[in-house]
């Protein structure tokens, strides 16, 4: 069986964020870049997959400019068998939505597996995109995911509960924890990284159908207001009387 | 054209969040001089859509099919899609929810529009321009995207946007049928399991919530956590380190790589506040931090504080809160 995995480059989950001085494009100085946290629950369960099939391969997929190679090694240290990287930045959703259906088409995917979202751009979108122009099934966001033959379980997070769905391959799953442990690289994955195949590619497609005119910072806080342990009651006067939100 | 608006209903009631998504609507419409059309998928009553008519919806589609009572990915987006051909709508506006976020993602592509997820605030329309403000970076900042093209799909951010009540106002509901077949089931799912709710309040729909972080010691003190929320009628929510060690369920777990939310009120109990635990709450409206270590990040993030033991803290608040009234 082929998986595709496609995996963002995103900033550390730690990261402070500023913008360059237009407000047009995140400020990418001294930025440490990971693979996007979401993204290593669909590398890591397509991993297993494999390794419980004991035959196929797995694929890592980029939308990215040369900078996000490090992060594609890294996800060939933790076992994927090869890479494409298709040489863009990801200008939206759409763009990087044609980039993965152009790529999983011609390689024949079985299984297109990404994270729900990536933590930088939150668009929730790309998922359902590229199920929409392959005319595939789109789990979205998958809990769990098994395979039997060409047919997967899936257990997809809906708002207060979980629906069970089957679907038979080819099909696109956004993933989420908890799916899997993800697994971190080991020293023979590192060194095997080096060697395995990485092929870059140009974009196709048309252009974005969204573009940021402005980043903004969310407004400061005013300062706390500390109420003494000893009337913590008053707390909840407070919350009726001054802020009105009880 | 009208605007076309995505309802979402379960148990024969609206959701709250397709309330605040009928609502954008409505304002959008009436900034384009146009109506606003709800197409309503769940399992809704005829009574409860008309009341749609108070967040400013004319009219009401609605399909009666059964199988469309739980969420079915294809019949959905089919549905959609032809009550905008119907209305010819230009714009349609949904929730930001995972059903929203899974067939307004497959409608963009059908309908070839542009598509903002996580929009947080009523569009700017200027001439031919149209600008959306939406969430990024995990609620660390805030984008304004220029949607081009003719077609726009807008997912709103649950608690971004006030419901409107005009009390009295009703819409007509109208039977629709988008002809579907058994093709558009197949993603159908085979079984629905929901979760056991504290109070029945859910974690992303709730506009108050309190939150438990490792200062709470163990799953065995939930209970104090659980009192407050109840007193309140609010969620249970839980930072990072909490689910990862299953002292409560990952659907709890607040922040950067969990949910994001925004209620009116955000309790953090025994939460340090890491980075990514305040990106995703940092849109909440009022936050109150309880955390014995005075140093904790999170007073700085927060409106009010108490520096205190949580097990001594917790109980007095619920007190307080029961003898309001």
């Amino acid at each position: 069986m082929k998986f595709l995995v496609c995996i963002s480059n995103v900033p550390d989950t730690t990261t402070k964020i500023t913008f360059t001085p237009d407000n047009k494009e995140f400020n990418k100085a001294g930025v440490q870049f990971v693979i996007n946290p979401w993204d290593e629950y669909a590398l890591t369960r397509a991993i297993e997959l494999k390794e419980a099939q004991g035959s196929g391969t797995v694929t890592v997929l980029n939308v990215g400019e040369a900078d996000t190679e490090p992060n594609i090694r890294k996800a060939l240290a933790i076992g994927a068998d090869d890479a494409i990287r298709v040489n863009a930045a990801p200008k939206d959703a759409y763009f990087v939505a044609q980039q993965i259906a152009a790529i999983a088409k011609e390689g024949a995917y079985d299984v297109i597996l990404m994270g729900k979202e990536s933590i930088d751009y939150n668009g929730f979108q790309v998922h359902g995109m590229v199920g929409e122009m392959l005319g595939i099934p789109t789990v979205a966001p998958a809990m769990k995911l098994d395979m039997s033959g060409s047919t997967a379980t899936l257990e997809r997070e809906i708002e207060g509960g979980k629906e069970i769905v089957e679907v038979n391959t080819p099909f696109v799953a956004s993933c989420q924890q908890p799916m899997c442990e993800p697994r971190i690289p080991n020293m023979r994955g590192i060194m095997t990284a080096r060697t395995k195949p990485l092929k870059v590619v140009e974009p196709v497609g048309e252009g974005a159908r969204t573009e940021v005119a402005e980043y903004a910072l969310p407004p400061k806080k005013q300062g706390v207001k500390l109420i003494p342990a000893e009337s913590a009651g008053d707390l909840i006067k407070l919350l009726r009387n001054e802020a009105k939100v009880i | 054209m009208s605007v076309l608006v995505v309802v979402e209903c379960d148990n024969g009631e609206v959701k709250k969040s397709s309330l605040e998504v009928a609502s954008y609507g409505s304002q959008v419409a009436q900034m384009l001089g146009t109506t606003a059309t709800a197409v309503a998928v769940g399992e809704a009553t005829e009574a409860n859509l008309a009341k749609l008519g108070e967040q400013g919806i004319s009219k009401v589609l609605y399909d009666a099919e059964p199988r469309l009572k739980d969420f079915v990915n294809g019949a959905y987006t089919k549905l959609i899609a032809a009550a905008a051909g119907k209305e010819d709508s230009k714009i349609i506006v949904l929730a930001n929810s995972n059903i929203g976020a899974s067939v307004g993602s497959r409608l963009s592509v059908r309908l070839q529009a542009s598509l903002a997820t996580n929009v947080v605030e009523l569009p700017k329309a200027n001439g031919s321009s149209f600008t959306v403000k939406r969430g990024a970076f995990s609620g660390k900042a805030f984008a304004d995207v220029v949607l081009s093209g003719d077609r726009k799909i807008i997912a709103v951010k649950k608690n971004s946007i006030e419901a409107l009540h005009e009390a009295g106002k009703t819409a007509t509901v109208e039977a629709f049928s988008a002809s579907l077949s058994d093709a558009d089931f197949t993603d159908a799912p085979k079984q629905v399991v929901m979760q056991d709710q504290a109070g029945g309040i859910l974690l992303p729909e709730a506009d108050k919530v309190v939150s438990g972080g490792r200062g709470m010691k163990g799953p065995e003190n939930w209970g104090l956590i659980e009192d407050l929320a109840k007193a309140l009628g609010a969620a249970t929510a839980c930072s990072k380190p909490v689910s990862d060690v299953d002292w409560r369920p990952h659907h709890e777990h607040v922040g950067q790589t969990g949910i994001t939310v925004s209620p009116n009120l955000y309790i953090a109990c025994g939460i340090s506040g890491a980075i990514q635990h305040l990106a995703g709450v940092n849109s909440s409206k009022v936050i109150v931090v309880i955390n014995k270590d005075p140093e904790a990040p999170f007073f700085k993030a927060a409106d009010y504080g108490i520096v205190g033991d949580v097990f001594e803290v917790l109980p007095k608040l619920t007190q307080a809160v029961k003898e309001l009234g």
